[in-house]
């Protein structure tokens, strides 16, 4: 009878207490009657059917009627339902939002298989302090041959391409790898197949493989691209695969990927450092093991040769942690302040749900009164609360889908992953849970206290006393608790938005407005000797010249905040011991390059048409060269050596921000185009044209191409933008970010400012009477003011207190992110808590203005 | 979610289990066990009620109003204290005709398919 009676509690438990008596005898009697083992068994089975198909029928009945009521209830106080949705809803989209791109970026496994064991190598150097730098093939030959802890391990290179032939030229990214790339990633072409050893050899076919994107751009998807000819870099080269739309190695961009082999003059230098390199560890290798074992690799070739790989070390990175520091720390911040905003809503949740069901404990009363059972009311009351929870959830997936674009920016654009996230539906899970769970705790526990309060209690008991003071009292505490994360949030928020103005304010050392930049890259061999690219430069640029409004134009071979890198070393005159001074970032330029970029000089001259390879070699030097070099001395004259030959200074010129408004920049050196040796530094030549002009730059575009056209017609234009664009690009993550928490910290103000109208509202009803009585015993508006807004002034102070020390802590937290605006900026805090203030006095108007306007005759009369 | 006629707010066809309580209490007032034992005997022990079955039905019968409770109790040599007693009402009198006759028309439509067999 027992296993009957345990049988018996599948059913709700007003089903239980009105039939289980009769079901109890009922069965008992059958058991009576079942003669044998076999018919027993059948009666055990028989009834278990039974109770469970009756029992999940019965328990579906009552939801259906559950919900019918849940809709009505909500739909008789549209208000409530509306706010309750909202504030939840708010909170689930922010959350699941950022979590989605959080996971996509920090958490989840790379699209390769056995991506764990994936892992970058680099050089570090730390001699100059820089912990990533690229191999040269001697290095990458001898750390292959060394290394014992890997499946594989391959080199690449970024290497983009001039595609020209049918249709206009396009610039294409991509990378030119060593075959083993494709066994260390584990991928396969999804059509033909991945380079192997064979396509790079000398005097074999040269040969590429192209990404799903550009086989539907430029072939249309046709499936008979295999053996097709594409006209790379004016060299022909057959397609012999197309890689799966999902593959985007090394980066979203990449669109061909070429055969890189090396010959033995490849191995000569073990300076030309340009392979990025990964590995696959062995199965069971950790990553600890491994750095230990690149630490001996690395000091043996040190050992071998000790000039060149002077304090080379090996750097071992996971493949997934390849990822900016900032990036990661952005993303955390961003998913921190999502959280906030749902606990914010969950809080505000609770204390409507509070109200709620203080306002309906007379409602409940009748009805448990006319003989309804605790449980079916409370469970009547959670349906309430799940179908609060769903319909947030639903609108919180609307929410995220919609912020979906905005977060998706903050993806970096080297990770081999997609730009837009995919929906995490486990963070949407866990966000409705916790809006269900707060639905549970705050609408249900209070109802089903004042049920059994209600439950032998007189109906016209007065709901000010007993749990409406506790209820009052946790809502007044979840109103602090809504203060203070506002705060928080509007102290993070605005040290962030303070860190991009101070950014944004930072000068850059050029002035940007007014100048076009654009990219042509000539394909070598074709402009291998420097006399050939100079005739291009020349006509380029007296050609554009040449149009109206243009008042400079010039070719350097990077723009600043474009490639970061270029540093070489410096030697200066008299250093004999073979080590150098420190380094400096190189780049190649044509004359009138500072004038079109804005760049002051500030002594000596430009470089000169007259600077040529027959001349002496010179160079322009940024001012902060000369301070390290030669500090408190004139530099125009002095010699040095840099970039494999000797120069003179000529002139001096205003420091650039190369590497970007955040961090330091080395030391700048200038070296005209003409005197680039003739194939040497040939990733190196000038390429990145600069135009200033009077009229707006879009104008002068097409005449612009038409010149380029002219010049080489297989020539591809790119990276078209104005130099503005280039110095906002810096900032964009950035500028995303802080507008994403700024919009999380006004959503978390109103909410809270929604809270306080709600406690305040509640209490001045709750207490119309005391207040008639007050004013009827000569109590003047003002006293009925200042008790309303009293109450309120008390919680927000409390709230802003509270929320200014944890808003210092968090601010401590993320000083990385605050270039070096203090974390306790006194601007930022003030105005968070006046802008808290601001929200009280918002928040307690409505209710004081109810409060000043009660009528003592007719308060007093109520109840 | 409604299929079928609809007779006066319960819909045809009635489920197997609530036509034959009906069927049964149609003849006399009766307590559960008695039910289950009517419709095991009527069906010949084709239908064998489970108490789970045949409560949760009541329970939607009686919302329904198909049944009642009945305060009147046989004699009370016949009565066990603790039992309850139901009686069919008009309207669930009403609703088991619709059915019986809905169930005929049906049989009849058979019957002209040549899918029964006519009686001699």
């Amino acid at each position: 009878m027992r296993l009957y009676d345990a049988l018996l509690r599948l059913y709700p438990a007003s089903f239980r207490a009105e039939y289980g008596e009769e079901m109890r005898r009922l069965f008992a009697r059958r058991r009576r009657d079942a003669q044998g083992a076999g018919a027993v068994a059948a009666l055990w089975l028989g009834t278990a059917f039974d109770v469970a198909a009756s029992a999940l029928r019965t328990h579906l009945d009552i939801l259906r009627q559950d919900l019918r009521f849940a809709a009505r209830a909500l739909s008789r106080a549209p208000g409530f339902a509306l706010t309750a949705i909202l504030v939840a809803a708010v909170g689930i989209g922010a959350a699941t939002a950022s979590y989605s791109v959080l996971d996509h970026v920090l958490v989840r496994p790379l699209p390769f298989p056995g991506a764990d064991r994936l892992v970058d190598l680099w050089e570090n150097d730390t001699e100059h302090g820089y912990g990533r730098t690229e191999l040269s093939p001697a290095n990458y030959r001898d750390w292959k041959s060394a290394a014992r802890s890997f499946d594989g391990m391959a080199a690449y290179t970024i290497r983009s391409s001039n595609l020209a032939g049918e249709g206009t030229p396009e610039r294409l990214e991509g990378a030119a790898a060593t075959p083993e790339l494709f066994g260390v990633l584990r991928v396969r072409a999804a059509l033909g197949r991945v380079l192997t050893a064979d396509d790079g050899r000398p005097g074999a076919e040269k040969t590429v493989l192209i990404s799903d994107a550009l086989w539907r751009r430029r072939f249309g998807s046709d499936p008979d691209v295999l053996g097709r000819k594409l006209l790379l870099d004016d060299a022909p080269h057959v397609v012999v695969g197309v890689m799966p739309p999902d593959f985007r190695f090394p980066g979203r961009d990449a669109d061909v990927w070429t055969p890189l082999a090396f010959g033995a003059s490849d191995y000569e230098d073990r300076e030309d450092c340009y392979l990025k390199c990964v590995a696959r560890l062995k199965p069971g290798v950790s990553v600890e093991k491994v750095r230990t074992e690149m630490r001996l690799v690395a000091a043996q070739l040190e050992r071998a040769y000790p000039k060149e790989n002077r304090r080379i070390g090996a750097t071992v990175l996971r493949l997934r942690d390849e990822i900016a520091p900032e990036s990661r720390w952005l993303l955390m911040a961003l998913f921190g302040a999502a959280v906030g905003v749902l606990l914010i809503g969950c809080t505000n949740l609770a204390s409507l749900l509070l109200a709620r069901a203080i306002g309906r404990r007379r409602e409940l009363a009748v009805r448990t009164a006319m003989g309804a059972g605790r449980e079916r009311l409370v469970r009547q009351l959670l349906t309430e609360s799940l179908v609060i929870a769903a319909c947030a959830g639903a609108v919180g997936v609307l929410l995220a889908a919609a912020a979906g674009p905005l977060v998706a920016r903050l993806v970096p654009n080297a990770l081999p992953i997609a730009e837009n996230p995919p929906l995490d539906l486990r963070m949407l899970a866990i966000a409705a849970v916790l809006t269900a769970a707060t639905g549970i705790g705050f609408g249900v526990v209070p109802a089903r206290r004042a049920c059994r309060e209600a439950a032998g209690a007189n109906l016209h008991e007065d709901s000010r006393t007993g749990s409406g003071r506790a209820t009052e009292r946790l809502r007044a505490a979840l109103v602090v608790a809504e203060v203070t994360a506002s705060i928080v949030l509007l102290v993070s928020s605005g040290l962030l938005l303070r860190a991009l103005w101070k950014l944004q304010g930072t000068d850059p050392g050029f002035r940007s407005e007014g100048v076009l930049a654009l990219r042509t890259v000539l394909p070598m061999p074709r402009y291998e000797k420097t006399e050939e690219r100079q005739k291009f430069y020349d006509r380029v640029l007296t050609q554009a010249r040449g149009l109206p409004g243009v008042t400079h134009a010039a070719y350097i071979s990077f723009l600043p905040m474009v490639a970061r890198g270029m540093i070489q070393s410096v030697f200066l005159e008299g250093h004999t011991d073979g080590r150098d001074d420190g380094l400096a970032s190189l780049r190649f330029v044509t004359p009138d390059y500072f004038a079109a970029m804005g760049i002051p000089v500030k002594a000596g001259r430009d470089v000169a048409p007259s600077d040529t390879a027959a001349s002496p070699f010179v160079a322009v030097v940024s001012e902060s060269f000369v301070k390290r070099y030669w500090p408190g001395q004139g530099a125009l004259g002095r010699r040095f050596r840099f970039g494999q030959a000797d120069r003179t200074v000529v002139g001096v010129v205003g420091d650039v921000r190369v590497r970007g408004l955040e961090g330091d920049s080395e030391p700048q050196v200038y070296v005209p185009s003409r005197q680039v040796p003739d194939g040497n530094y040939i990733g190196y030549v000038p390429r990145d044209l600069v135009i200033r002009s009077a009229v707006p730059a879009a104008t002068l575009l097409p005449e612009l191409r038409q010149i380029v056209a002219q010049a080489d017609p297989l020539l591809p234009v790119s990276d078209v933008r104005p130099l503005s664009d280039l110095v906002a690009s810096d900032t964009a993550p950035r500028r995303i970010q802080a507008r994403a928490l700024a919009a999380f910290a006004a959503v978390a103000l109103g909410l809270a400012a929604l809270g306080i109208h709600g406690l305040l509202s509640f209490t001045v009803s709750q207490r119309s009477r005391e207040i008639g009585v007050r004013m009827a015993l000569g109590a003047t508006p003002r006293d009925i003011l200042e008790m309303v807004l009293g109450r309120s002034a008390v919680l927000a102070g409390a709230g802003a207190l509270l929320g200014g020390v944890l808003a210092l802590g968090a601010a401590f937290a993320m000083r990385a992110l605050l270039a070096g605006v203090s974390p306790a900026d006194t601007a930022t805090f003030g105005a968070a808590i006046g802008l808290a203030a601001a929200m009280t006095a918002a928040g307690s108007a409505l209710p004081a203005l109810r409060a000043v306007r009660v009528d003592p005759v007719t308060a007093i009369r109520t109840d | 979610m409604q299929d079928g006629d609809v007779s006066g707010g319960t819909a045809l066809p009635l489920p197997p289990a609530t036509f034959h309580i009906l069927m049964s209490l149609a003849e006399e007032d009766r307590h559960g066990y008695a039910i289950l034992q009517d419709v095991a005997r009527r069906t010949r022990g084709a239908v064998k009620l489970g108490p789970g079955t045949l409560y949760r039905s009541i329970q939607r019968m009686l919302e329904q109003g198909l049944v009642e409770e009945t305060r009147e109790r046989p004699a009370p040599e016949d009565d066990d204290e603790r039992r309850r007693y139901y009686r069919i009402t008009p309207r669930g009198t009403a609703v088991a005709r619709a059915e019986a006759r809905r169930l005929a028309s049906l049989v009849e439509l058979a019957r002209s398919s040549g899918l029964v067999p006519r009686k001699a």
